[in-house]
Formats: structure tokens, sequence, C-alpha cells
């Protein structure tokens, strides 16, 4: 029984040092990509070609999940706010709604899904094929050639999904509460521009999703870097990409919510 | 300085954590020549690469390569002494996004600042050494084993390097292929005066091409010389190797208790 325990309490310190040990290294790799990023920026076609693989490519899923979110929360919205004879606010609840969380929320889950994972798989199997290292042997840094683009491409793509996001979101509601239920225009459009406040929703927004973009690419490409070069090690690999990102964008939306909207403005 | 080797080792350990791959490994390769490296799976052939290439480090010894010692390099000197390497690795590790002809021209548009139509010619004439010039708008998807090896190597050469690294080129291609690519190394060798060295178990091709063959087992040199003295050799472990047979020096069993305890039966003798 002692004996039990001693293993239980060894494998626990185990994994608890060895996930710190991770981190360390993780946050290490990060800043070695940012050190690495100049020749990039030099060739900026480099960041161009990964903001069209990140970003370009993700564009289909993400309009067509705000679209309908967008109309999701305009039946809903509109649902409840009849009852008190305020269905004219459904704009506003449907700007605010998709601005200030769900835009950079959703859309960074989605991005995580369609544009992380795609990443982790493609640099773990050029790892796993030699590829990275051929490239070292060509005196080539595959950090500075093959990862940092893909890493400013994610970041660079992230914030634009979002608004985009946000944007088809609120079409969307338009389109179900004015177009099909018959809330009146004037009051949709005219509600949502008065209470929808540049600096402390649209600004907070956009700097979530950047954040987003910061998170979701980093374990993109550090769990990529990382894998073990072998089939189950590039699918494990991309299944912590996917995993580790919604976890951390939930857990950081809600320390970003808690220092942008205190309800004092 | 033609006449000093090229490559040097002196007296290099090396081991991944505490395994000892590499047990004092001592051995020198000329200029212009063509050297195979062999030994069985896991022996460290491939470490040997890695060393010269500057990969990893030695935890004794030396590596020198053209004078220079590969470890003591800053990584600027290092990139600059790759650049005069090239390497082909056991599958090609051609890059799988850009095209046969955007794969050879990868490091001459990386290193150099020739105009297009400048590597355009270069690129078709190093296609065309290795047979596949009207290959070259495929993507490596579309290429057969032996192509992407050929490619490969059109890669490897492509900026004329002094040495060329080979790991196991011969390693799963068909019997023409494997001539093909054997003669391509030996050709390439001799025409543009450089220096190749091979990491293979394949006996029968490359001592058909080779100048001189390094035999490593268990982390040692075992037995070196020209293929017509390793064909005669009398040391075991060569013999055993060259001539394929199972049970030698190198047993068939991997290291174990007796079979009759494993089985749970006293009387039997151990195999």
């Amino acid at each position: 029984m002692v004996k039990q325990l001693k293993v239980f309490i060894e494998s626990v310190g185990h994994r608890v040092v060895d996930s710190i040990w991770r981190l360390g290294y993780a946050t290490r790799f990060i800043l070695l990509v940012l050190l690495k990023s100049v020749p990039g920026f030099l060739r900026f076609r480099l960041i161009t070609r990964e903001i069209y693989f990140a970003g370009v490519l993700s564009l289909i899923i993400i309009l067509v999940s705000g679209l309908f979110v967008g109309m999701v929360l305009g039946l809903q919205g509109y649902e409840t706010l009849q009852k008190f004879g305020s269905e004219s606010a459904v704009g506003t609840l449907v700007a605010l709604s998709l601005v200030r969380e769900l835009g950079p929320v959703i859309a960074a889950l989605l991005f995580a899904s369609r544009a992380g994972s795609a990443m982790t798989a493609e640099i773990g199997l050029m790892k796993a094929t030699e590829q990275l290292a051929a490239m070292g042997m060509m005196a080539i840094d595959p950090i500075a050639r093959i990862i940092a683009p893909r890493f400013w491409g994610g970041v660079f793509s992230m914030p634009l999904l979002a608004a985009m996001f946000s944007v088809t979101g609120i079409f969307g509601g338009y389109l179900v509460t004015v177009v099909f239920i018959g809330v009146d225009e004037g009051s949709f459009w005219s509600q949502m521009q008065s209470a929808v406040d540049f600096r402390y929703d649209i600004v907070n927004g956009v700097i979530k999703s950047g954040f987003f973009g910061v998170v979701v690419t980093a374990i993109a490409v550090f769990e990529g870097f990382d894998a073990p070069p072998t089939a189950e090690g590039v699918s494990r690999a991309t299944t912590r990409t996917v995993v580790t990102s919604a976890l951390a964008i939930l857990g950081l939306d809600f320390v970003l919510t808690a220092f942008m909207f205190r309800g004092v403005s | 300085m033609a006449d000093s080797p090229l490559i040097e080792f002196r007296n290099v350990n090396f081991s991944y954590g505490t395994r000892p791959v590499l047990k004092g490994v001592d051995m020198s390769m000329s200029r212009g020549q063509v050297i195979a490296i062999m030994g069985g799976s896991g022996s460290g052939k491939t470490t040997l690469l890695r060393l010269i290439g500057g990969e990893v480090s030695p935890s004794a010894g030396s590596v020198s390569v053209a004078g220079q010692t590969v470890h003591e390099l800053s990584r600027d000197e290092l990139f600059r002494l790759r650049r005069k390497m090239g390497m082909l690795f056991q599958f090609g590790a051609l890059f799988t996004d850009l095209s046969v002809f955007d794969n050879v021209a990868f490091q001459m548009r990386e290193h150099t600042d020739l105009p297009e139509s400048m590597i355009r010619d270069l690129v078709l004439m190093k296609l065309h050494a290795v047979g596949l010039r009207g290959a070259h708008h495929l993507m490596p998807a579309q290429l057969s084993g032996g192509m992407a090896r050929r490619v490969a190597l059109a890669r490897s050469i492509a900026l004329d390097p002094m040495l060329v690294m080979f790991d196991e080129p011969f390693a799963g291609l068909d019997p023409i292929s494997l001539s093909v690519v054997g003669g391509l190394i030996r050709r390439l060798t001799d025409t543009l005066g450089m220096t190749s060295i091979l990491v293979t178990h394949d006996v029968q091709e490359s001592l058909q091409i080779v100048d001189y063959v390094y035999f490593l087992a268990d982390g040692v040199i075992t037995a070196h010389g020209t293929p017509d003295e390793v064909r005669e050799s009398k040391v075991p472990f060569v013999h055993q190797f060259v001539h394929g047979e199972t049970d030698g020096p190198v047993p068939f069993h991997y290291q174990a208790q007796t079979y009759s305890q494993d089985l749970g039966i006293g009387v039997m003798k151990s195999v």
C-alpha cells in the first residue's frame, strides 16, 4: 500500500516536472522563432504565402459558421426581447455578442481546428520525412525559413478572420430578424450604431483575437516541431494542438474579458 | 593541402544519453574518392554523417573537414562549411510542397543572387545529369522511389559541393534503379571532382563503385580496405557481413536468458 502510494506520488511529481519543463521549452522555442523572424519580413512573400494557407483557405468555414451563429443569435435574441417589447434592440444584442465574445472566440476555435491542426501536421511530417534536417544541412535555418513565416501568417490572419466572422454574423442576424421576421430596419441599425463603441467594443475584440492568434499559432508550430517523427507522434501532436488551443482560448478569453469589460464605461 | 585528407576522425566517441554509439573511431578520407561505411542497422553509421555535418558533437575526440574542426566552429562558420556539403537523406527528403525544379533550385535561390534565367539553366543541367530533365515539372508525390532518389541526388549537387554524403542511397530500390543510382554516384564524383561518403549495408552494389570501405560494428571500426581486400577478408565480422551469413560474430538471437529458463523447463540445455 505504502509502495503504491509512493509510486503514485512519484508519477504525479514526474508529470508536473515534465509539463513545467515542456512549458519552458516551448517558451524558449517561441522566443527563438521571434528572434529569427527578420528574414521572413525581408522576404515578405514567404509570409504572404502562409497568410493564404492559414487565412484565405479558412475563409469558407469562418464565413459560413459566422452566418449561422449570427442567424441563431438573431432568432434567440428576438424570441426573448419581444417578450419585453424591445425587439428592436436585437441588433445591439447580435452585434455586441459577436464583436466582444463570439467573433474572437469561435473564430479562434475554428482557426485552431482548421489551420492550426494543418500547420502541426505539415511541420510534423516535414520533420518525420527529414525535410527539416535536409534544410539544416543545406545551411538554411528551418526555424527562420519554415516556422517563423507560418507563425506570422497565423498571427496576421486571426484578427482578420475574427472580424469577418463578426461581420457575416451581423449580416446573418439582420437576415433573420429584419428580412424574415420583420423587425424595423432603421431601429435595428441605429440602435446597434449607438450601442457599439469603437474603442471599447471593437478594438477590445480585435485585441482578443490578436492574443488568440499568437497563442494558437504558437501552440501549432511548437507541437509540429516537437512531434516525435512517427505516424503516431504526428497524429498525437495534431490532437494536442486542437485540445490545448481550445483550452487556452477559453481560459485566456476569461482573463482578457475580466480585464477589458468591467461594466464601468 | 591537396594531399591532406578531406575528413579526419580522431578517436571519436559519441553517445545518445548513456548509450555509447561510437567508441574511439579513427578514419581518414581522401579527396576525390567514393568511400563506403558499412555496418549493420543501428551500428552508428548515420551518426558518423551527422558528426561530419555538425548536427551533433562528439563527446570526445574530433572530426575535421577540410582542416576545420567541426564542433569548434561557430554557427555561422558551420553554415558556411555546410554550403560546401551536400547530403542525400535515406528517402530523399524532397520538399513535398515544391516541384522537382523548385527542389533543385531551392539552394541556388536561398544562397545566391543568380538571375532566374541562369538558375533555370543550372537546374536543367543538374537534372539532365541524373536523366530527369523531362520530369522537372512533376511534384515529388508523382515520382517513383528511384526517381525521387535521383532528384535528391541532383539537389545535393546543386551548388557543386566538395563533399556529398549519402545515407542509405540504395535502400528500397529495384535492381535497375539501384545500378542507376550507384553508377551516378561514381560518375558524378569523378566528373565534379567531389568526394562521396556512402553509408550503406548494400554490399554488392557498393563494392562495385567505391574506392575504400570502412566496417563499423559496435561503435568501433573493425576493418577497412579496398573492395578487393574486403572480399578476401578473413576477419569474421567482415566475412559474415559480405557473404550475408545469418550467424557469426553478429548473433542471430537477441541477448536473452537461456531458452530453457524462458520456457520454464529445468532439464533442457540452453540453445
